[in-house]
């Protein structure tokens, strides 16, 4: 591989972490407090509200099920508004961002379903409040659960960023498409295969290890 | 003694897939300050339910619950969590935050009830303290043990000074001595601090050794209700009788031999009745069973006789024991099986007439 080659792998190592990163950041800040209210308002839960509940259900549901590739393409004018562009790494972000928001919404839902309703009850036995129950009760239980929905999450948006050089963006992905696939360089492919698979190794090793030590 | 709760005429309808199922049907009790009630009843019998509508984690369908004359169903959602704070419960399943630790979870009910960080540590330890686990303070649940983790649940229940303690089951996933340890501690925390204590279970040892009075539950109704000692003695209901009555299986050695249940409490206790009865009235009996308990702090002894086939000599036992001062209970032979046309005998109709 020559060192144009190498250079470009490095520099898109740190793109696709870049992406990652922010996306995961950025699809949490959403996601989880969109998953604790598909939580709390589903049926005999602390804030029960089957209107909500049905609305949010659905946003969610319609927006998983859209391929993630045609979601890239469908919020290009959405991309361009808030970054400017429509390509590169930045411009990436956006699409990596709105798919992830309902799977991390879905996964934190999941693992606050797992709490035993007995802790529930006994809290409200306290007398605490809905929102009271929720902090101190559902979350804290929750978390070596959320920890590894989160492990399992962040590798789905890895993958999802290695997509969006599809479109542009940057990142292994773009790498392993022009040089490896357009291009026929094997070596490339391979290369940029085998760190992605290792990233996201880590990136389940990682969250499992947080989960194993969170866990009391 | 003032009314913790008055309980009138409630009823409780759960409506699932169209049907309805009636879990309470109009249950009316007080239950006075200062004392350890009990509530049992046969899994399914609604026991738990009933618990529930003392907190409103159950609303009630039909009637009213009221605690120190409050009626609970007329509270806001703020009213009811506050009254809630006053009404501490603990469970089978102990129901700790598990990723917390020991002092955390008892601090909690401080918590939500405002009371400082530093006022709340010092009172969770004091807890601690009084359930005996002051040195587990900085553990988690899963590191304890099932009478441990009760231990820290109590602690948590009461750590607030609530006025009333609900125990649903708390001690059906413990073994027998471990049970007989936490029933200890609550028995003491009501003679310490007059807390009142609500005990539900399906277990009438539990009843027998801590409750002042209890109510039977029999199928959503309200069987019997009153001192234990007294229900112990001298069973009314059908549902009483089941709990009271020894669980060996009664074998009599003929269709006409009748079976009876004789009580004696601890000053009783010390006379050989059988060995009188012999002697005096010349009738033999066959004792099939024979034990001795522990009922709220006095000791009686329980037996069933097997009588003679002959109605003459049945009458002139039965008048043995009754001027001697004991309890008398028949006891049907009839199999549970055919429980719709059960042979009901009891106190008052001594001939045995069949209902």
């Amino acid at each position: 591989m020559s060192e144009y080659i190498i250079d470009a792998i490095k520099t898109g190592v740190v793109e696709t972490l870049e992406m990652t990163a922010f996306s995961s950041i950025l699809a949490y800040i959403v996601g989880l407090p969109l998953g604790i209210l598909l939580y709390a308002t589903a049926k005999g839960r602390v804030l029960a509200n089957r209107p909500v509940n049905f609305l949010l259900g659905l946003v969610v549901n319609v927006s998983r099920s859209l391929p993630f590739l045609i979601l890239l393409v469908l919020i290009i004018p959405f991309t361009r508004l808030v970054t400017g562009t429509s390509i590169g790494t930045t411009a990436s972000i956006v699409p990596l961002t709105v798919g992830a928001i309902p799977i991390v919404a879905r996964m934190v839902e999941s693992s606050l379903s797992e709490v035993s309703p007995g802790i529930i009850e006994a809290a409200a036995s306290m007398g605490a409040s809905p929102i009271y129950i929720i902090i101190h009760f559902v979350l804290p239980e929750a978390t070596p659960s959320l920890f590894l929905g989160a492990a399992i999450n962040v590798a789905t948006i890895l993958g999802y960023s290695a997509m969006a050089g599809v479109i542009g963006g940057g990142g292994l992905g773009a790498l392993a498409l022009q040089y490896g696939y357009y291009r026929y360089q094997e070596d490339v492919l391979w290369t940029t295969v085998t760190i992605l698979i290792l990233m996201v190794m880590f990136i389940q090793a990682g969250g499992n290890l947080i989960s194993k030590k969170s866990r009391k | 003694m003032a009314e913790v709760f008055t309980l009138s005429h409630v009823s409780k309808t759960y409506k699932n897939d169209g049907k309805e199922f009636e879990a309470l049907k109009d249950i009316s009790l007080d239950i006075k300050e200062g004392e350890i009630f009990g509530v049992i009843g046969m899994s399914g019998a609604g026991k738990s339910t009933l618990v529930r509508t003392l907190n409103r984690l159950e609303e009630v369908s039909a009637g009213s619950v009221s605690f120190y004359g409050q009626d609970l169903a007329a509270l806001k959602p703020a009213e009811i969590r506050k009254v809630r704070r006053q009404i501490a419960m603990i469970f089978q399943s102990f129901n700790l935050v598990g990723q917390r630790s020991v002092i955390s979870n008892v601090m909690q009910p401080l918590r939500i009830a405002g009371v400082p960080h530093g006022k709340r540590k010092e009172k969770a330890l004091g807890m601690l303290r009084v359930v005996g686990l002051e040195e587990k303070k900085n553990e988690f649940p899963s590191r304890l043990s099932g009478g441990q983790r009760q231990r820290v649940a109590i602690a948590r229940a009461l750590a607030a000074d609530p006025r009333v303690l609900l125990c649903d089951e708390a001690t059906s996933a413990l073994d027998p001595k471990i049970t007989g340890e936490i029933l200890e501690l609550l028995k003491e925390i009501n003679r310490k601090t007059k807390l009142t204590i609500i005990i539900i279970t399906h277990e009438m040892s539990v009843v027998e050794r801590i409750c002042d009075r209890v109510a039977i539950i029999d199928n959503g109704n309200l069987a019997e209700v009153g001192e234990v000692n007294e229900i112990f003695r001298n069973p009314k209901s059908e549902a009483a009788r089941k709990l009271v009555f020894p669980s060996n299986p009664f074998d009599p050695t003929s269709s006409d031999s009748r079976l009876i249940r004789i009580v004696f409490d601890g000053l009783a206790a010390s006379k050989p009745f059988i060995a009188e009865l012999v002697e005096k009235t010349g009738r033999k009996v066959n004792i099939l069973s024979a034990n001795t308990k522990s009922v709220g702090g006095i000791g009686y002894g329980q037996m069933v006789l097997e009588l003679p086939e002959n109605k003459e000599d049945q009458e002139i036992i039965v008048n043995f024991f009754r001027e001697g001062g004991l309890s008398i209970q028949e006891i049907s032979t009839v199999t549970e099986t055919s429980a719709g046309d059960h042979k009901r005998l009891n106190n008052d109709s001594e001939k045995g007439e069949t209902q």
